[in-house]
């Protein structure tokens, strides 16, 4: 059973971990709580359905093309919706909410209710400590951690990661050395929206595809980032790798109460919450001057 | 300018009166409102079955009321009950307001249809459910009659006779694998998403299985809308199930099927998967769904009796699929039609009284009421179907042979075939 939870905790625990850190980056950077953070997600996977199964494109290519759209429509949004009231954070919060709805209901429109899947890249399984591990299983974690390893590179070896980190850590000051503080948080955004999409063209073999598919991985990324502390990466990793455990755990102790496993995770966010209000890595974000 | 005034106001009063709809000019039509979740499977079952009573009864000059013929008229309502019980229920309330239907078939889910019961109920118009499978909703027709007499159930049965149905299934293929592999006694694991319908289910699984002969393996209670269940599956392999009962009405359904594919997990799924009683499912699942046994109202190739396969076809040729139960609707709208000839008026009472007596042979089966307003289940009656998809195709496997009672006589409707255990099972269990 050890090798069940700890298999499971990894699959999921990149996922979110994925989703997390995207949602924390323009977070840290522009304080934009993104609440269609995993619409966009959705968008790519519908993307590389419509490439796969419509235009006939090769997986891959449909990725790509799914990466280019949803960068395109989040700067789009972001130009549109998010800019003028980026000062207003609960008015930006309430923004994304309504963007989160309009992708659903479009997606609604386009592709109806009906659900749908696309095929492994890697079919087959095999058997890793008595359980069966799918090859798109294998590879979403593989995936899950070089995306990771790249955000992470790109954050601390690139210019603009630079940027981006120095204005997440005070964007005042980042401002007066110089840094065009709006720019830096237009291209963050582009980023954030772009690790959504890569997060879904690795998920998407393995889940079901639907309009509505956006919304249980919003709370859980929602809580890891909260259990992580707003705005740090750091935390976001291991905020995502708790709560996946955490479930892994009631789905195999307690089998009849596998539907409780956000809800015992998001107690696991409220308890830590409890003790440390911060997060586990929390960032205390200076009072805006 | 006074007179230019008045006619102003004569034709904005006017323009009011014929954008609220009042019945005014529609005397002729009985309006009937079809309500379900419209942008899934349910609710454009709902929506196509009753498309296809409107065109049948109209065609033949409408319904005979009194001595005058009314054509049917259709009120689309989207209740979205998938995701909000409020948008549901507002759907109800404008159908019986604003459109001022006169009677409305649909509703799928339990909880959503509780409410929109009640509604309904306030204002005495006849709803005929298409779609919820909860005792409890016909059992208020008994507890308050003059209140819920105007709820019937036209499909499905009831949660205890899908329950019975399906631990008939169950019993079967506990056979199949009795005899083709010799496993004695098979291990069951009760699978059912968190839903109002399944509790009843779940605990009459759990008493009836030992009786069957077959051990309880566990119990696992995924979301109903989980898009990953691996770890429930890893513990099912675990717990050493050769059977999967499921009880699955939402996307849950093909999660776990894809998974059990994709994974070749040797278990058998039977039970209920609404998902899988779609010609959709076996794309949906990218054919992962294949062997998946789930109860049914309709297939293909298979006949209750003589007025099946032209509804079956009739819709093939319409829609392009299979009807799904919910596109009963059809039998609930001609059932009705019946009861308002018979009635000969629109009055909610009379018409109560005469749905009441109804004894009829539809697509799916004989359909007669119970005192609390549900359809009886049993041979000779409404028994559905167990279909099993095999290769893409979804096919009738029960009844085949079925006898309800050891005196009774053998049933096998007409185009069932053989059931068959997915490949990767007998492989992990000949000896």
């Amino acid at each position: 059973m050890i090798s069940d939870i700890i298999l499971t905790t990894l699959i999921n625990g990149s996922t979110y971990a994925l989703l997390a850190i995207g949602f924390s980056l323009i977070f840290g950077v522009a304080r934009i709580v993104n609440i269609a953070h995993t619409a966009f997600y959705m968008v790519a996977a519908y993307c590389i359905f419509f490439g796969t199964h419509r235009l006939g494109m090769h997986p891959v290519l449909a990725m790509l093309m799914a990466l280019i759209v949803v960068v395109l429509l989040g700067l789009i949004c972001y130009k549109l919706f998010i800019e003028p009231i980026r000062e207003h954070e609960a008015a930006v919060l309430i923004a994304t909410i309504a963007l989160a709805m309009i992708f659903q209901e479009v997606m609604l429109l386009i592709f109806k209710g009906d659900y749908r899947t696309v095929p492994p890249l890697v079919p087959g399984y095999m058997d890793l400590a008595g359980v069966k591990i799918g090859y798109q299983q294998l590879l979403t974690i593989a995936a899950a951690l070089i995306i990771l390893a790249g955000v992470w590179a790109f954050l601390i070896k690139t210019r603009l990661g630079l940027a981006i980190r120095s204005t997440a850590q005070d964007r005042e000051v980042a401002n007066l050395m110089g840094m065009n503080e709006a720019r830096v948080a237009m291209l963050t955004l582009a980023v954030s929206v772009g690790i959504a999409a890569l997060t879904g063209a690795v998920v998407l073999p393995l889940t079901v595809l639907n309009p509505h598919m956006w919304m249980a991985p919003l709370i859980m990324m929602m809580a890891v980032v909260v259990l992580g502390g707003l705005g740090s990466l750091k935390g976001s990793f291991a905020g995502a790798f708790i709560l996946a455990f955490s479930e892994a755990l009631v789905v195999f102790l307690i089998p009849k109460g596998a539907f409780l496993r956000e809800s015992v995770a998001l107690s696991i966010m409220i308890l830590v919450l409890l003790l440390r209000p911060e997060g586990l890595f929390g960032v205390y974000f200076e009072e805006e001057r | 300018m006074k007179n230019l005034k008045l006619l102003f106001v004569i034709f904005l009063a006017f323009f009011l009166v014929a954008t609220t709809g009042l019945p005014v000019w529609s005397a002729d039509t009985i309006k009937i409102g079809v309500i379900g979740p419209m942008n899934f499977t349910q609710g454009k079952g709902h929506w196509n079955g009753a498309l296809m009573a409107q065109d049948e009864i109209n065609a033949a000059g409408g319904v005979q009321v009194g001595n005058k013929k009314m054509k049917i008229e259709l009120v689309k309502a989207d209740s979205n009950e998938f995701l909000s019980m409020t948008d549901a229920t507002n759907a109800m309330e404008l159908l019986l307001t604003r459109n001022k239907v006169d009677f409305v078939v649909g509703g799928f889910r339990t909880e959503a249809v509780l409410a929109m019961q009640d509604i309904a109920m306030d204002y005495k118009t006849i709803f005929l459910g298409c779609g919820a499978a909860t005792k409890k909703i016909c059992d208020r027709v008994g507890e308050d009659y003059d209140r819920y007499k105007y709820w019937f159930r036209i499909t499905p049965f009831n949660n205890i006779f899908l329950a019975r149905t399906n631990f008939i299934h169950l019993a079967t293929v506990a056979g199949i694998m009795r005899k083709t592999l010799g496993i004695q006694k098979p291990k069951v694991a009760i699978v059912g998403e968190k839903q109002a319908w399944v509790e009843a289910m779940i605990t009459a699984a759990e008493a009836t299985i030992p009786k069957l002969g077959m051990e309880v393996a566990g119990v696992w209670r995924p979301s109903q809308t989980a898009t990953d269940v691996t770890a429930e599956l890893s513990a099912i392999q675990r717990s050493g199930a050769h059977i999967a009962f499921t009880i699955f009405s939402a996307s849950v359904g093909v999660t776990f099927a894809k998974q059990v594919g994709e994974l070749k997990i040797p278990i058998a799924q039977v039970g209920i998967n609404v998902e899988a009683q779609k010609d959709g499912f076996w794309e949906a699942t990218g054919g992962m769904g294949n062997y998946v046994m789930t109860m049914n109202t309709y297939a293909r190739d298979v006949e209750y009796n003589e007025f099946t396969k032209p509804f079956v076809h009739g819709y093939i040729k319409k829609f392009g699929e299979v009807p799904t139960y919910t596109a009963d609707t059809h039998s609930a709208i001609l059932i009705l039609s019946e009861a308002i000839k018979r009635a000969g008026s629109l009055d909610a009472d009379k018409i109560v009284g005469e749905l009441e007596k109804t004894d009829l042979t539809g697509s799916s089966g004989r359909l007669k009421f119970d005192k609390n307003h549900d359809p009886v289940w049993g041979p000779g009656y409404l028994t559905s179907l167990g279909v099993q998809w095999q290769d893409g195709k979804l096919v009738g496997v029960w009844p085949n042979k079925w006898k309800a009672t050891k005196d009774a006589p053998e049933i096998t409707y007409k185009g069932i075939v053989s059931y068959k255990l997915p490949p990767w099972f007998i492989e992990a269990y000949k000896k």
